[in-house]
């Protein structure tokens, strides 16, 4: 019997990044549909530190809408990647579990996870793990986990996370099969690390328990025979920025259109594919949509709207006349009439091959914010200039006051829930850009 | 008093076209500047009907650039108006005060005095009370002169209570006076004896001594004053005239659903649904500006197209341009004769070059050629 694990993290900040919406579905549903395909697959958990009442919803949705058994896993002390499955090993075991998948999941993917297992079988009894590898280009990969492979066996034979010199192009996707005798070689590390705790009296390991999954199992394993890696061609990126977020929607709309079929949806405006719209939303037949736009529930478009290459979160509002591209828009945020939201876009170089996101920070090392995709927090109030008298009462904790792309004429920040936002004013200029990650607690201003 | 306006119905003018008029590329590129249209009539045109108004009979034009072109275009347009005009060509730039040198014969022609302004000036031509004034303190010259918030930028003048100018002063560090020329002036024709035919200035080289003198006066402007000549001054001048219209309560403003404020619109122009226009915009003739589209400040100039529920604020769309769908320009952009602007682009301060194609966004202000 199979299973999946789907390791999710924890909250930092109040919407759960697994929860947001690509292509019209939560990310991690994503990882939950690849994984329904495998009919030997019997059971996802996912397990991360966010509390149940954030993730019940959810889990209670997709056992609904896949018939299969989804358990969330609540981890209650941080104890590192490795940590937690070991403390959750009875539940990934039960029910005579030979090996399960371990998907992170702030990736996304065309997960090959057939193949992956098809791969793993043909290992022999002795391969504990195989790694989901990718192509990168020389710069970038140090920013992951970089391995060497002997070529004939596949056989892992060196393995560093985010090494400091360059190492190879071969990286770790996060995706993995493992067999449960993993557990074993979890149970010696933890041995060592729990003897060595008390030892120290407590200074060489942040908690009793904690294991870091590469740098603790994958790292000693590599040249045991026991570690191996399938390369994959198949379109992988990490969601680490809001700008990945903008790509991956591009990329699973493609993906499903192509190989599922996915019918383009009926709206009676004009589309430019590729675009996801919830049946509940409504749009202005003078709306033009796409390509590579999200609409979500209950989002309303009013007349002569232009979008492009943007994701719009539930119940937000868009006036007419306004244009939103490169952009991702907030739940219940309202964009006022003529209204221009416009980031910058940040897709991989399409001149390299193998290049992938560019996990830019936030801010650049003189302190100003790098460019970026534009983001609406949710309640944000993006008002035409019409409105501004008549918004002057407007419930407020935060307001900003300037100029996106000369567009944002006032941003008014409702109470601040799972809302951050940074202005951006470069010098000199009266261009700005509304930036939020989604990484980055809220940002007072 | 009979008497007085007999003597305006004699009267005769000199405009000081002269120059490229650099500062208004690329307009100028295609059209020579006083033929520019400043709310829907040519710049050079609200003088000369001004004159026209105050009695003059015969308009100089001192030119030294695109005059033929002018000449055709000018002397078709002021044939109704039943005033002469005379081209008085210059072979160099002669500054402010050698074409009235040049000119010399037409002007001493008669003994009255004549009128001589900037062409970039417009305001409520106060001509009639200037002759009046002039002929009041029998003085050799008069220079109308406005009041200006930010003195220390020009050069101000000094008068004393009956008008009498004391002196010139260069740009004052310490408050001295708020009056500055405005390039409008009446003078006899015995102020052409202290003109030599060479390139020279009338206010640097001739005014001073006029005013050592005692031989020049100071008149006030009422009302709004503008040098056009540049484009951000171009739509503040465009403001105060159409706010000056309104005042006047002039039936040549529009009214309707989709316009706000004082807002011009030929009668050829066509608005689609769903626009809002305004305040302060002049629409030109055979304009089309399409369903959903937002522009204030700004003037659309004949036979250019904004297209579906694009927005613009602070721009000039030369003659034929075309701007695209969503687009959105501000902050001064001047699009030359016959641009395309293509659909979604965003232009912050562009000066555009007359028949480019954009097809990138501009979003910092730059010539784009």
């Amino acid at each position: 019997m199979l299973k999946a694990v789907i390791l999710i993290g924890g909250p930092q900040k109040d919407t759960p990044k697994p929860l947001f919406p690509i292509a019209g579905l939560p990310l991690i549903q994503h990882h939950i549909k690849a994984c329904v395909k495998l009919v030997e697959c019997k059971e996802i958990l996912i397990i991360g530190s966010y509390t149940i009442n954030h993730m019940a919803q959810f889990v209670s949705d997709m056992q609904k809408e896949y018939q299969i058994i989804i358990r969330y896993l609540q981890e209650f002390t941080p104890l590192g990647t490795a940590g937690c499955l070991y403390h959750f090993r009875d539940q990934i075991r039960a029910g005579n579990t030979s090996s399960f998948f371990l998907l992170n999941g702030d990736v996304c993917a065309d997960f090959p996870l057939q193949e992956l297992w098809i791969f793993h079988e043909k290992r022999g009894p002795n391969a504990l793990i195989t790694i989901m590898g990718t192509e990168a280009t020389r710069q970038q990969s140090v920013h992951y986990g970089c391995m060497a492979i002997e070529p004939t066996s596949k056989a892992v034979t060196h393995y560093v996370e985010k090494p400091n010199s360059y190492v190879s192009t071969l990286i770790s996707c996060g995706v993995y099969v493992c067999s449960v005798h993993v557990f074993n070689i979890m149970a010696k590390v933890f041995e060592e690390k729990d003897n060595c705790y008390y030892s120290t009296n407590g200074v060489s390991s942040p908690q009793p328990g904690y294991m870091s999954w590469e740098q603790d199992i994958l790292a000693p394993l590599a040249g045991t025979t026991k570690l191996y890696a399938m390369q994959v061609t198949n379109w992988w990126s990490q969601v680490k920025t809001p700008g990945s977020a903008i790509y991956a929607n591009r990329h699973y709309l493609e993906l499903y259109r192509k190989r599922d079929a996915q019918n383009a949806p009926t709206a009676n405006c004009k589309i430019i594919p590729d675009v996801y719209i919830h049946p509940t939303a409504e749009i202005d037949s003078s709306a033009v949509i796409g390509p590579n736009v999200s609409i979500g529930a209950g989002v309303k478009i009013m007349a002569g709207v232009r979008i492009k290459e943007s994701i719009i979160l539930s119940n937000a509002r868009i006036h007419d006349h306004a244009l939103i591209m490169h952009s991702i828009v907030g739940q219940d945020a309202t964009v006022g009439e003529w209204s221009r939201v416009e980031g910058t876009p940040s897709d991989p170089d399409p001149n390299k091959p193998f290049a992938k996101m560019d996990n830019t920070p936030l801010f650049n090392v003189d302190g100003r914010l790098n460019p970026s995709i534009t983001i609406l927090g949710s309640l944000c109030n993006v008002v035409s200039l019409i409105d501004e008298l008549r918004n002057e009462g407007f419930r407020r904790r935060t307001r900003v006051t300037n100029t996106a792309h000369g567009s944002i004429k006032k941003v008014e920040v409702g109470n601040g829930r799972a809302t951050s936002l940074v202005d951006l004013r470069k010098k000199g200029s009266r261009r700005a850009i509304m930036n939020w990650t989604l990484q980055h607690g809220a940002t007072s201003l | 008093m009979c008497g007085t306006d007999k003597k305006l119905g004699e009267m005769r003018a000199l405009i000081l076209v002269g120059g490229y008029g650099t500062r208004l590329r690329p307009l100028t590129l295609s059209r020579p500047k006083p033929l520019v249209e400043f709310a829907n009539k040519p710049i050079l045109l609200h003088q000369i009907e001004a004159l026209v108004e105050a009695g003059v009979t015969q308009v100089i034009l001192a030119v030294s650039y695109r005059a033929e072109e002018m000449e055709k275009e000018l002397t078709e347009q002021v044939s109704k108006l039943g005033v002469s005009l005379t081209f008085s060509h210059e072979t160099e730039p002669l500054g402010t005060a050698g074409p009235l040198a040049l000119a010399r014969d037409i002007l001493n022609a008669s003994t009255e005095p004549f009128f001589v302004l900037n062409s970039d000036v417009i305001c409520d031509f106060p001509f009639k009370e200037l002759a009046r004034y002039h002929s009041s303190h029998g003085k050799e010259g008069t220079i109308v002169v406005t009041k200006v918030e930010e003195p220390s930028k020009y050069g101000v003048v000094v008068y004393n209570e009956n008008g009498q100018i004391q002196n010139f002063v260069e740009k004052p560090q310490e408050f001295i006076s708020n009056k500055i020329n405005a390039g409008m002036y009446i003078l006899n024709p015995s102020v052409l004896k202290r003109i030599e035919l060479r390139p020279t200035s009338i206010e640097k080289e001739v005014f001073p001594f006029m005013a050592k003198d005692g031989e020049l006066h100071a008149m006030e402007l009422q009302g709004f004053w503008m040098d056009v000549g540049q484009p951000k001054d171009f739509l503040t001048g465009m403001c105060m005239y159409l706010n000056s219209l309104r005042q006047k309560n002039s039936a040549l403003l529009h009214d309707g659903n989709e316009v706000v404020g004082n807002v011009l619109i030929d009668s050829s122009a066509k608005i689609g649904k769903g626009c809002r226009i305004g305040p302060n915009v002049t629409i030109g003739p055979d304009v089309t500006i399409e369903d959903g589209a937002c522009i204030k400040r700004s003037t659309i100039l004949r036979g250019a197209c904004v297209r579906q529920h694009a927005w613009l604020e602070g721009c000039i769309v030369g003659w034929r341009s075309v701007v695209g769908r969503w687009v959105r320009m501000e902050n001064c952009t001047v699009l030359g004769e016959d641009v395309i602007v293509k659909d979604e682009l965003y232009i912050n301060g562009g000066q555009v070059l007359p028949h480019k194609s954009i097809a990138a966004s501009v979003p910092e202000p730059q010539i784009i050629m």
